[in-house]
């Protein structure tokens, strides 16, 4: 029977990976989420509480699938706290995914934004130069680090740590180091996923060197598939859209970096 | 020479027959503008209430054969706060749903409008999900006539009903809109439902009801055009399970003069609204009708 991707595919937690003292990764079977788009998201239904978008994570064994959440409000703690053997439902995979470009290649991330561009080294190619920026408050809430290095075993690679309070790795924000790396050297295609201030801040630093940059931007998803309207930024759908845009295209639109809308659809800033 | 797709819903004039529906994207000026050019002939809004409500929490909506269960639970932003984000509007055909239990809820909500750009209102009768409102309103006809006539006498333009299939019989509560002085009637509203899950046991939906929509509801939705089409002298807007031109073309021989578009927009994104419209005008041009009067409602001679 094809399955309906749009109803909950209901399954149980099977291993849980602790990344940060909030971060967690919950791995789950599943051909279909195992093998996504790098940008692709799932509607994910913690039954009893609520259900929320989550990128969909990589994980290193064939046919499984992965959420890594970061504990916040009341739903992401329920997911956050779910044990193994606990039942998740999921929807999708929904979204468009990052366009893969060749050569030298810039990831920014910062926190669970983390989790597409994890994916998308999974789809370079060994003769990518990929360099990864890792942004964090402070050195207890850094992850992906070594798991990156691992991906990017058999690549010419980086990856750098950076941290507000200057505890692990670089001291510093993430756009700060990134700005310095465009001083010294020559990129193809920047990749950023994380909080909307950084991601601005991304897209402004590329667009400025003419660089071909990339984001994958998050707002309120209640359908996830184009339906409800929750999700709008001016004129684009994020979950249906995007949630990966060119950053020309994002800097001629006047929510981006600025505005995003709750759940009743009245605008918030950032 | 090509048909001509102009239509006429009582005094509301539509350069094309294809309408968004109610709760669907519509949340933004932008986001109208961008369906305006892709083919919509009018734009209707989320239900708009008094203050702003914020819904259900998730899920609020879930895919099942052949259709969507919705709980949405009319989350919006209130009129007020709508009617400044769209008062720039100048050329955008749109027409705001309105939700409310009581006369003076939507006296409030149309003042906000006063000094805006819209084609009419759509006064939704028919949310199955939500207590108070919605259908809860259009099952008791005494009440539908009351707030149709207190809003009739406030408007300066059209004022649509929407209505749905709730516990009394719909076609009194279109005799009432009717008898109110009500411009045109949209059938129909989600229908009222629900799904559960096997592996956890529990209903799907957060407010475990909803209602369906899109393509299991349709033939539901054409038996409703073509009785009301049948009993009443009133234009009529077809809604529930459009998803390409055979279905618009069915509806507006069971008496629709138009149609609006739904949950299909979910699979085939905004380019539907043109492909519908070009649809239309080919089979016109293939029967050789020439304008969408002529086909309105012809199923009901046989
Ligand atoms: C495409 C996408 C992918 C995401 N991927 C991840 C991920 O991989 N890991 C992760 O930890 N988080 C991810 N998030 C964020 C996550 O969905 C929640 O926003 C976050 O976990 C907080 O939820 P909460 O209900 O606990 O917080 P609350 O305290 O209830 O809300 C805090 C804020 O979270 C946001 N939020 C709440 N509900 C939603 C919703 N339904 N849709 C969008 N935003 C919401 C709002 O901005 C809200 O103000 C993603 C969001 C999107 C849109
Ligand atoms: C997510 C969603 C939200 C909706 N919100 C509203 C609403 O606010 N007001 C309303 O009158 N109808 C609402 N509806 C009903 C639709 O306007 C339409 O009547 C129904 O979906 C049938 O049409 P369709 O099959 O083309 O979707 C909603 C439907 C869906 C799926
Ligand atoms: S979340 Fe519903 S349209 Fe994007």
């Amino acid at each position: 029977m094809q399955r309906n991707s749009n109803r909950p595919l209901v399954v149980k937690i099977e291993k849980i990976i602790e990344e940060t003292p909030t971060v967690r990764t919950l791995v789950f079977s599943d051909e279909i989420f195992s093998s996504v788009l790098p940008g692709q998201f799932a509607m994910v239904w913690i039954p009893g509480v609520n259900e929320l978008p989550m990128s969909v994570m990589i994980t290193l064994e064939k046919g499984k699938g992965a959420f890594t959440v970061r504990k916040h409000g009341l739903a992401s703690t329920e997911l956050y706290n779910l044990k193994v053997g606990d039942y998740i439902g999921m929807r999708g995979p929904y979204g468009n995914s990052f366009t893969i470009k060749q050569g030298k290649l810039l990831l920014v991330g910062g926190g669970t934004g983390l989790v597409p561009l994890v994916r998308l080294l999974t789809f370079l190619k060994k003769t990518d130069e990929v360099t990864i920026l890792i942004g964090a408050k402070t050195k207890e809430e850094v992850f992906f680090e070594k798991l990156a290095n691992q991906l990017l075993e058999n690549n010419k690679h980086q990856v750098i740590v950076v941290t507000e309070d200057g505890t692990y790795g670089k001291s510093g924000l993430v756009t700060e180091e990134m700005e310095k790396l465009l001083y010294e050297k020559k990129f193809d295609a920047i990749y950023t996923c994380g909080p909307e201030k950084m991601m601005h801040k991304v897209v402004q630093l590329a667009h400025t060197k003419k660089l071909h940059v990339q984001a994958s931007l998050e707002r309120m998803m209640k359908c996830g598939m184009g339906i409800c309207g929750s999700c709008c930024m001016g004129e684009v759908l994020v979950c249906k859209d995007g949630t990966v845009f060119d950053g020309e295209y994002l800097l001629s639109n006047k929510e981006f970096g600025f505005t995003h809308r709750n759940k009743a659809g009245i605008l918030e800033n950032y | 020479m090509k048909p001509d797709i102009s239509t006429k819903v009582g005094p509301i004039e539509l350069e094309r027959p294809t309408m968004l529906a109610s709760g669907i994207l519509g949340i933004s000026l932008e986001v109208f503008s961008r369906l305006y050019k892709d083919g919509a002939g009018a734009l209707v809004t989320k239900s708009l209430s008094k203050e702003p409500w914020d819904g259900y929490p998730n899920p609020t909506i879930i895919g099942v054969k052949a259709g969507y269960l919705n709980a949405i639970g009319l989350s919006n932003p209130g009129a007020q706060y709508f009617a400044k984000m769209i008062e720039s509007n100048k050329t955008v055909p749109i027409i705001v749903s309105l939700v409310g239990s009581i006369e003076e809820d939507f006296t409030f909500m149309i003042k906000q409008f006063e000094n805006v750009k819209i084609l009419g209102y759509e006064l939704n009768l028919s949310c199955p999900h939500v207590e108070k409102v919605g259908l809860e309103v259009g099952d008791d006809p005494n009440l539908v006539r009351k707030i149709v006539k207190s809003i009739k006498s406030h408007s300066k333009v059209p004022i649509i009903a929407k209505v749905g299939l709730g516990s009394s019989d719909y076609l009194e509560t279109v005799r009432a809109a009717c008898e109110s002085g009500i411009d045109a009637i949209t059938a129909i509203n989600t229908v009222r439902a629900m799904g559960i899950d096997v592996e956890t046991t529990r209903p799907l939906l957060s407010n475990k009801i909803g209602g369906l929509s899109g393509s299991a509801i349709k033939p539901i939705a054409v038996r409703c055009v073509y009785e009301i089409s049948s009993k009443f002298d009133i234009p009529i807007i077809g809604c529930g399970g459009v998803s390409n031109w055979e279905d618009a073309v069915e509806f507006i021989l069971a008496g629709a003069s138009a149609v609006q578009i739904g949950s299909a927009i979910g699979e085939k994104w905004t380019d539907i609204f043109s492909e519908i419209n070009n649809g239309i005008s080919k089979y016109m041009e293939k029967k050789g009708f020439s304008n969408i009067n002529e086909m309105i409602g012809i199923a009901k001679k046989f």
